[in-house]
């Protein structure tokens, strides 16, 4: 049993130290909002925030993220309201499966972070995640328009 | 939280035999019903009113929404909003109270396949169930507009509907369909309800958004991969990583101890699984697991033997002609000039971003599967012959799809397999997670294939004969022989046909032989968005380029010449001929390249500017694409698939490529398996010039021109004609 912070609360969760981040808030937190894409830091689908920053929670273990504050999609939106990188993901279509795109969306609100303006160069240096479904114009018009919401 | 698929609101009883299914097995008398799931499961209250069906298309609750059924598949290329939008149209209601659910192909059968076909492929989903749906929609209407003329005692002649609000004009009383509903469900569906004139849609034809994004944005869409069912265990699997070879022993002791495992079991002949409590200790247990495989002869193949097979097809003897005019061969003998080039494509992986997955559950009496399917049905028909159950015994689940691109069409081998488990733990709901490995391993590939084109140019330059020998694997041997014709794959030839609707080669030449060899290597192959169409406009419009060159011409002027007899064509390729500015100046240092093709029944064209730098760096910076596509049913829709069919297409011919070693496919994840990223992804511009005579696909077309187009602009920066594929193995400097 391991005590994670995850999306603000606390909680125990019985899981190896050794596991992988994402199988435990996929599994044993019960948090499915994050994918698995390939499980070796390469597609970006498992993304999630840790102190705010991105990372690739397949490639993390729980025993490295213990102690600090946990993001997921699921903990994106606050009291209910949207994050602008969701907004403007739902009123410009960015998904197409959408299976990619919690990922996506964690990249991007972490870019934003810490680049409110980012540009075309900075949004290809940062946002490496794969899309198969291709909406990689959507991503970049999205991002964007997120920086100036 | 734990998702069932809501399948309680309805429940039928069949008394007859559904006949005419493509689907291999018999359907019982009396099959007892299966289900309904909602759309939007999550925002509906646990126990919804049973609404009014007015038919198998629409059903109207008494508040007025609208839940339009949706038989196909969206995995999100937007054939769900599509389909609805047609519907929509006809039935005359509010598009903002519309919402959807997904019949299960278990019901279907039950109701003699009131929804006729679930399949999505082919860029199918919209063209081939256009009328129908739409029919569905005008007949609805008829019968709400019915059913209040007669609650009003008025002929229907004086009723008028708009947004779903019915209005007598002389009296001015007014009704809405939720108020009629259970009246209108009791008329007699009219015969022939009359469709309207695309010209005068409001909603079809619109770019409404998507209806199914706001699940997408929040974490909360269930995909296949994510479903918890109670008690439910997981399982990881390891097929043979040779494919065909079949296990001769594992050794289940060597990890029946580790964290969490249940029972390891063996899949068929040719796997074993790890069933635990969860999947992460599942694969940690089977990564582990012992197993001798059985080696046969195609542990000795490699990318070099299968090479070696295609390129002897090249020139042998072959029956199988796919167009033919004239007498190429001959021709081609007397020609002023012979060009030459032989082309290869390599072995892809769909690599969807969800890998296959599955969930079952088996007991003596019921099987059922959620399953992310690009064919309901298919599960369901693979479900009930792995389950040993009759098939009104059986359920498939429509799971969300995370992307499917002819994957979950070519094959439900994870639905197999998933059953084959659940037997073994009757009572247990299991879910069968294949890791990315695997998925990469036991995909089912675009099929690897080399062409040989030779042209014949008179002396003044004109295109008179043309041979184009393709020397290739064929997925419809491997997976529908009974389409073989005299064991012909017709499909080898798309985009080649003389004529027809599906697609037709687009240039007039006098002397012309396009034939096959057929070479089937034991790499499973599959239909892989865009299917052979892929390397078929590769090989043509490169080859075209070729000739052009070779005759001095402008490769634009060069096809024009040939394409007077095919206006649909031309008028996509003069479109972005026009709007890339072909003729003009391109900016310092970038060259433009162009290409056409019809696939799907849609005409497509492409032209493209690149710059490749001193150290052979590419770049890609723009590409124009037309698509006609007959009618356009959401322009905005249309758009993302034009870009996302480009994302596809260029990650293939940046980077696609399976190779074979030890009869093993070598490429494990994407780090030796890359895609396209942000940075690569050009500026698109979309052209949609939908001519309104006819019903062509979106969901794949345009991935067949955005390949050859950047190859021939390629060739104009570099004087490189790149013949094999993918563009990483070669070295694009100047030469
Ligand atoms: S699943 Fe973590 S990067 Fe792909
Ligand atoms: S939206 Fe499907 S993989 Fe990105």
């Amino acid at each position: 049993m391991v005590k994670l912070n995850i999306n603000g609360k606390t909680q125990d969760v019985d899981v190896d130290p050794s596991t992988p981040l994402l199988w435990a808030l996929r599994e044993n937190a019960g948090l499915t909002g994050t994918k698995y894409g390939c499980g070796i830091a390469q597609c970006g689908a498992c993304t999630v925030h840790i102190d705010g920053r991105a990372a690739r929670s397949c490639s993390v273990p729980v025993s490295s993220a213990m102690g600090k504050q946990i993001t997921t999609i699921e903990g994106l939106a606050v009291n209910g309201k949207l994050h602008p990188v969701q907004q403007v993901w739902l009123d410009k279509d960015v998904p197409q499966c959408g299976y990619c795109q919690s990922g996506m969306m964690m990249a991007v609100a972490a870019l934003l972070k810490q680049k409110p303006k980012p540009t075309d160069a900075d949004i290809d240096k940062a946002i490496t995640n794969i899309c198969r479904c291709g909406t990689y114009s959507r991503v970049r018009e999205g991002i964007h328009a997120a920086a100036k919401a | 939280m734990n998702y069932m698929p809501k399948m309680d609101r309805r429940s039928f009883l069949v008394t007859s035999a559904a006949a005419g299914l493509a689907l291999g097995f018999n359907i019982p008398d009396n099959a007892e019903a299966a289900g309904m799931q909602t759309g939007m499961s999550a925002q509906l209250p646990a126990q919804m009113p049973v609404a009014p069906e007015i038919n198998a298309w629409v059903v109207i609750n008494p508040d007025d929404t609208v839940v339009i059924r949706i038989a196909r598949v969206d995995m999100g290329q937007g054939t769900l909003t599509g389909l609805a939008q047609l519907v929509a149209e006809e039935l005359e209601c509010d598009w903002s109270k519309v919402t959807w659910d997904y019949p299960t192909p278990g019901l279907n059968l039950s109701r003699k396949r009131i929804w006729q076909n679930y399949q999505t492929a082919g860029s199918q989903g919209i063209r081939q169930s256009q009328k129908y749906v739409r029919e569905g929609g005008a007949a609805a209407r008829m019968m709400l507009i019915q059913a209040a003329a007669n609650e009003w005692k008025v002929p229907v002649g004086e009723c008028t509907v708009d947004k779903g609000v019915i209005t007598h004009t002389a009296s001015k009383r007014t009704t809405t369909y939720g108020k009629v509903a259970a009246a209108a469900a009791k008329l007699n569906a009219p015969a022939e309800p009359k469709l309207k004139d695309p010209k005068d849609w409001k909603i079809a034809g619109k770019p409404v958004k998507r209806l199914d994004t706001a699940d997408k944005i929040t974490g909360k869409q269930i995909y296949g991969i994510d479903i918890k069912l109670p008690g439910m265990l997981n399982a990881a699997i390891r097929q043979s990583p040779v494919i065909g070879n079949k296990i001769k022993s594992f050794d289940a002791a060597a990890v029946e101890k580790m964290p969490g495992v249940k029972k390891v079991v063996q899949v068929g002949d040719d796997a074993a699984a790890v069933v635990a409590d969860t999947w992460y200790h599942a694969k940690t247990a089977i990564e582990a697991l012992p197993i001798v495989w059985e080696e046969t002869a195609s542990n000795k193949v490699s990318s070099e033997t299968i090479a070696a097979v295609l390129k002897e097809g090249l020139t042998a003897d072959t029956k199988f002609v796919g167009n033919k005019q004239g007498d190429a061969l001959a021709e081609l003998g007397k020609a002023a000039k012979k060009i030459e080039a032989v082309y290869g494509y390599p072995y892809q992986n769909h690599a969807p971003m969800e890998p296959m997955n599955c969930t079952a559950l088996w007991t003596a009496d019921k099987c059922e599967v959620w399953s992310p399917s690009q064919n309901a049905e298919t599960s369901l028909a693979v479900c009930a012959a792995a389950s040993g159950l009759p098939v009104a015994q059986c359920e498939s689940y429509r799971m969300s799809l995370g992307g499917g691109f002819g994957r979950r069409a070519s094959s439900h081998d994870f639905v197999q397999q998933a059953v084959l488990i659940a037997k073994q733990m009757p009572g247990t709901p299991i879910k069968l997670i294949w890791s990315r490995e695997e998925d990469m391993l036991r995909g089912r590939f675009h099929p690897i294939s080399q062409a040989k084109l030779t042209g014949g140019l008179d002396d003044k330059g004109n295109l008179t004969s043309l041979h184009m020998r393709i020397s290739s694997q064929s997925i419809v041997a491997n997976l529908i022989p009974q389409l073989l014709k005299d064991g012909m794959d017709s499909f080898v030839f798309q985009g080649l046909n003389p004529g027809g609707t599906e697609g037709a080669f687009g240039y007039d030449i006098p002397n012309l032989l396009i034939d096959h060899s057929m070479r089937n290597p034991h790499i499973t192959p599959g239909f892989w968005r865009g299917v052979n169409n892929n390397q078929n406009a590769i090989y043509l419009e490169c080859f075209m380029d070729e000739l052009a060159n070779a005759a001095g011409q402008d490769p634009l002027e060069f096809r024009r010449k040939l394409m007077a007899k095919f206006p649909k064509h031309l008028g996509t390729l003069n479109a972005v001929a026009e709007k890339i500015g072909w003729g003009t100046k391109p900016p310092e240092g970038v060259f433009r390249g162009i290409a056409q093709h019809m696939g799907y029944g849609s005409y497509v064209a492409a032209a493209s500017e690149v710059s490749v730098s001193k150290s052979g760096a590419l770049k890609i910076h723009r590409i124009v694409a037309a698509t006609n596509c007959g009618h356009a049913v959401n322009p905005q829709q249309i758009q993302y698939q034009i870009e996302g069919s480009f994302v596809y297409g260029l990650s293939a011919l940046l980077y696609g490529e399976c190779t074979v070693a030890g009869g093993k496919i070598e490429q494990e994840n994407f780090d030796t398996y890359n895609v396209m990223r942000m940075d690569e992804m050009p500026v698109v511009e979309s052209i949609i010039m939908p001519s309104n005579d006819f019903w062509g696909g979106v969901g794949e077309p345009t991935i067949f021109v955005a390949a050859p187009s950047v190859l021939n602009a390629i060739f104009a920066a570099t004087g490189k004609r790149i013949r094999t594929f993918p563009l990483k193995n070669h070295d694009l400097r100047s030469a």
